[in-house]
């Protein structure tokens, strides 16, 4: 069974995800907006894995297939500065959650299969959040776009 | 007579529930002015509160010399406040009054003609545009002009130069009402009325210190507490208010938490049944939504978090399930603190889950703070699109465009609006380069005032300055515009109850001062904006020509004034919109029938996430189909971004008082306000004094991590732990730098504003305090309102004397 490989990457995705949030909120604190909140999606992270945990105790975690491996993202080496910077940090935060997204999809699939309540609850509580991520990042960037490529030196 | 600084309120005149509320004419004539000496008494409301009083301005000689109330206006039969009275006409006649241009020449701001003045913003204003296009230009406005006025800055920003970088100081004041109503109904547009009040049986004040803010509105509700059937009274505040001390219930939450309590409350009204499960089922959708949200938030957990008793959590539930026609209203404690739009959302989540809206006494006023935010925020000033339009639907965008004779491509619909702290981070980093700023001061009012100063100062920035009064922000300015003030210019309003005034213009203007409008009309022309068939786009004569072209874009919307008229407002005094062929003589109420704005092609947005603001989007939202039903929005408590710490142990909030405005432009220049409340203070509670070892009117410092103050302490009502400053003073009047004495409240205020309203979060913030000096006597605050002493007697009364008296008559 391969689920423990895709539990693996989630929770692996997750933790990525959360140290970039952190991350950006680091570098661009003048963005007082992006910062706080990049903190408390950061923190949202933190609960996914931890609502996870059952789960990962129950069918294990690998990290050891290779095919998957390289899907895991290295995270944000570091952050960029000015208004296009901003806007290429949360394009890779984009990136990143999306791969949380879609991986939670899969392991909802194989949750579904397996007819396991106690992960699909999880799942339940966990995936939208992951797409409200997702539409917020959009959203900013559709806001930040404009400016960052047209009017800002 | 009656001394109206003592006596804030005025005499009662109590009535009953559904009862008229008996009329009091207020009026205050100049010192040796009587009554035979009026040569003329000028239609107008005052403009110094979101309630919108009725009132006749006194004209002499070709000034204004004094006011009075009107007995028959539905807002404030006859009654005026304290700023009515005192500052609406002292505030502007006054030596210190911009009469001409100034414009800056070797580092300093000289006197100019008109000419070039505007020709010196329309040079800059082509220069940028040609340079780098509509996104460099940036335009801040007002809570404080004239409907025609923003519709005329709306169109210009809009369609002539194509910025989204509009908003006004209403996103300071009352954004999270306009969001919050968005969120749940559909659209902007308060569904109650003031009449609510007198047909109530409870009243639930969240974070509404209205005895302060709205000071003829709570006269209305001292009235019915003084009548023989007396509704029941919930406050939340962390102020010891004027209205906490009427209240059956007050909940002096910790500042910052009132999400945590409106969970509470919410999870109380379902467990025990006061729902209409009728109502809830046929007028709204996602109900699971909140039974989830609120479902750990058990009263103890509730008293854990926001630091009330959870047998006061309790008794405010059984008040607002148990009664029969309760009336909410909801302002700047909620507005300006965290988690605003959602904490916001679930006081009308509570009204749909009892179908308690559009019947007498079951009104929600979620209150506007500024005079004519409304009109602002209904014109697109603030950003928006006109009209309640939504800037995601194609088909609103098409009729504004037709409306406007201009290309779609031409107005910017393809992202939000930008709020206030965004245009002024993109001054920051320079690529807004020209801003205009109108009848407003935000080297005061803006979070962070180090950061606001350094920002206006920037030599890159061309900044334009249009005021009554060389402001602190008008200091930093390159062009600096004389305005007419209230009573020297026509032009129509709209109050929190969606009441529309005409004020009439009084007095010519001095010097040569104009009113905004005439200026946007200048700029306009001089900028050569035009239709696509090549005739101006603004080609309006004067103020009513611009109400008619608003009437035409309101048209249809929940907005409508096409049934209005200046004829009409004239003739009959105020009238609530929506105005039309249906509802010649205006609606009391929106929503009698439970059918909300919420239709995919009528609602003014799709809505949002409340915890991060990420936008709903069209398709999602059709997915939804609310169809005319509200919806129940809402998100999980998190506690505020700053929290008391070692190193800063207390938390800061900032507030009114009853005798200013704003910053004091006006009501500093009225001496009787001026004198009741005429210095900076802060304000501690008992303990916190004994422990900081500090006693009535000593000096402490009080510094965040952004900056410091100074100021005397007055030793108050306010919750413990908790620091509070009035918002309302700033410079122009000491002669002292921020460097000398720094008095400002918002020195110390962070930047962070509401994922959604986009409103900037005055309410929270961590403050250490520090004894600077012993006091030479007490703190130079009020004590006739929410600042009273906690020990009565141990300080002065504040009092007018005779140039405070006002007569009132009563019929």
């Amino acid at each position: 069974m391969k689920l423990p490989v895709y539990l693996g990457l989630l929770h692996q995705s997750e933790a990525t995800l959360a140290k970039s949030y952190r991350q950006v909120a680091d570098g661009h604190g003048d963005e007082p907006d992006v910062h706080f909140l990049c903190l408390t999606l950061a923190r949202q992270c933190d609960a996914h894995q931890e609502a996870l945990a059952p789960s990962i105790e129950r069918y294990g975690e690998s990290t050891e297939d290779d095919e998957p491996e390289r899907l895991h993202h290295e995270g944000l080496s570091q952050t960029r500065s000015g208004p296009v910077g901003l806007l290429r940090d949360l394009q890779d935060l984009y990136l990143m959650a999306n791969l949380v997204d879609i991986t939670w999809t899969m392991v909802k699939q194989a949750a579904q299969g397996l007819q396991d309540a106690e992960l699909l609850d999880v799942i339940g509580r966990c995936d939208g959040e992951t797409e409200v991520q997702l539409q917020w990042l959009k959203t900013r960037m559709k806001q930040a776009a404009p400016q960052a490529l047209i009017a800002a030196s | 007579m009656s001394d109206r600084i003592a006596d804030i309120w005025g005499t009662r005149t109590p009535f009953e529930q559904g009862g008229n509320w008996p009329a009091r004419v207020d009026q205050k004539l100049a010192e040796g002015v009587a009554e035979a000496d009026v040569q003329r008494w000028v239609k107008s409301a005052c403009l110094l509160c979101s309630n919108g009083c009725g009132c006749d301005i006194a004209v002499k000689d070709g000034r204004m010399v004094g006011i009075r109330g009107r007995a028959e206006d539905r807002v404030n039969h006859g009654r005026l406040g304290p700023k009515g009275l005192f500052a609406s006409w002292q505030g502007v006649d006054n030596r210190d009054r911009l009469t001409a241009p100034l414009v800056r020449e070797n580092g300093g701001l000289v006197e100019a003609d008109w000419d070039t003045a505007m020709e010196r913003i329309a040079e800059r204003s082509r220069a940028l545009l040609e340079e780098k296009g509509p996104l460099s230009h940036g335009f801040y406005t007002s809570g404080q002009l004239f409907l025609e006025e923003y519709y005329a800055l709306a169109v210009l920003g809009k369609a002539g130069i194509g910025t989204p970088h509009m908003d006004g100081n209403t996103r300071l004041c009352t954004a999270t009402a306009a969001a919050s109503m968005k969120e749940s109904f559909g659209a902007d547009g308060q569904p109650g009325s003031y009449t609510d009040i007198d047909e109530c049986d409870a009243i639930i004040l969240y974070g509404h210190n209205m005895a302060e803010t709205q000071t003829v509105l709570w006269a209305r509700v001292l009235d019915r507490i003084a009548g023989p059937d007396q509704p029941s009274l919930v406050c939340v505040d962390p102020r010891g208010t004027e209205v906490a001390r009427h209240a059956d219930v007050h909940l002096a939450v910790r500042p910052g938490t009132n999400l945590a309590l409106m969970h509470g409350l919410i999870r109380e009204v379902i467990e025990n049944g006061w729902i209409d499960e009728d109502y809830v089922a046929g007028h709204t959708q996602r109900f699971g939504d909140l039974l989830a949200a609120v479902e750990p938030w058990t009263p103890e957990a509730v008293a854990g978090t926001c630091g009330v008793a959870a047998a006061d959590v309790r008794r405010a539930a059984e008040i607002f399930g148990t009664s029969q026609r309760v009336l909410s209203t909801v302002l700047q404690g909620f507005y300006q603190s965290w988690q605003a739009t959602a904490s916001s959302c679930q006081v009308n989540n509570l009204h749909l889950l009892r179908g308690m809206l559009g019947r007498p006494g079951c009104g929600l006023l979620q209150m506007n703070g500024q005079p004519t935010a409304q009109n602002n925020r209904e014109c697109g000033a603030d950003g928006d699109l006109p009209g309640f339009r939504n800037w995601e639907n194609p088909k609103h965008v098409r009729e504004l465009a037709e409306l406007w004779g201009v290309d779609e491509l031409k107005f910017p619909h393809w992202a939000p609006p930008t709020h206030a702290a965004q245009i002024f981070r993109y001054a920051e980093q320079g690529s807004i380069g020209f801003l205009w700023i109108s009848a407003t001061n935000p080297a005061v009012s803006m979070p962070e005032l180090q950061r606001m100063r350094r920002i206006l100062a920037k030599p890159e920035l061309f900044l334009v300055v249009q005021d009554l009064y060389l402001t602190e922000t008008a200091q930093y300015a390159d062009v600096v515009l004389p305005a007419a003030a209230w009573g020297e210019k026509t032009g129509t309003f709209t109050n929190v109850d969606r009441t529309v005034h005409l004020s009439d213009q009084a007095i010519e203007p001095p010097g040569q001062a104009r009113s905004d409008l005439d200026i946007f009309l200048d700029y306009s022309r001089r900028m050569g904006f035009a239709r696509n068939d090549g005739s101006p786009l603004l080609d309006w004569a004067g103020p009513e020509d611009a109400f008619r072209a608003w009437q035409e874009c309101s048209r249809g919307r929940p907005c409508d004034y096409s049934g209005m008229s200046y004829a009409k407002l004239l003739a009959r005094g105020g009238i609530q919109w929506p105005c039309n062929e249906e509802h010649p003589d205006g609606l009391e109420r929106l929503y009698t029938d439970g059918t909300f704005s919420t239709e995919a092609g009528y609602c003014e947005t799709y809505g949002h996430d409340l915890t991060t603001g990420a936008t709903v989007g069209p398709t999602a939202y059709r997915a939804m189909a609310p169809a005319g039903r509200a919806l129940f929005k809402t998100a999980p408590y998190s506690p505020p971004p700053e929290e008391p710490s070692d190193e800063y142990p207390l938390r800061y909030t900032t507030g009114r008082t009853a005798y200013h405005f704003h910053t004091r432009t006006k009501t500093g220049r009225a001496p009787q306000l001026n004198a009741a409340a005429p210095d900076m203070w802060v304000e501690l509670s008992a303990a916190d004094a004994q422990r900081y070892g500090i006693g009535e009117g000593d000096i402490a410092v009080v510094s965040s991590a952004r900056g410091r103050i100074t100021a005397p302490v007055r030793i108050g009502d306010v919750r413990e732990g908790t620091v509070f400053a009035p918002f309302h003073y700033g410079y122009w009047d000491t002669g002292e730098s921020p460097d000398d004495r720094p008095r400002a409240a918002n020195e110390l205020t962070m930047t962070e504003w509401d994922p959604v309203s986009k409103q900037p979060i005055f309410k929270n913030a961590a403050v250490r305090l520090e004894k600077a000096a012993a006091g030479s006597g007490p703190a130079p605050a009020p004590t006739t309102t929410a600042s009273r002493p906690a020990q009565p007697g141990t300080v002065p009364a504040t009092v007018g004397g005779a140039a405070a008296e006002a007569r009132e008559e009563l019929t």
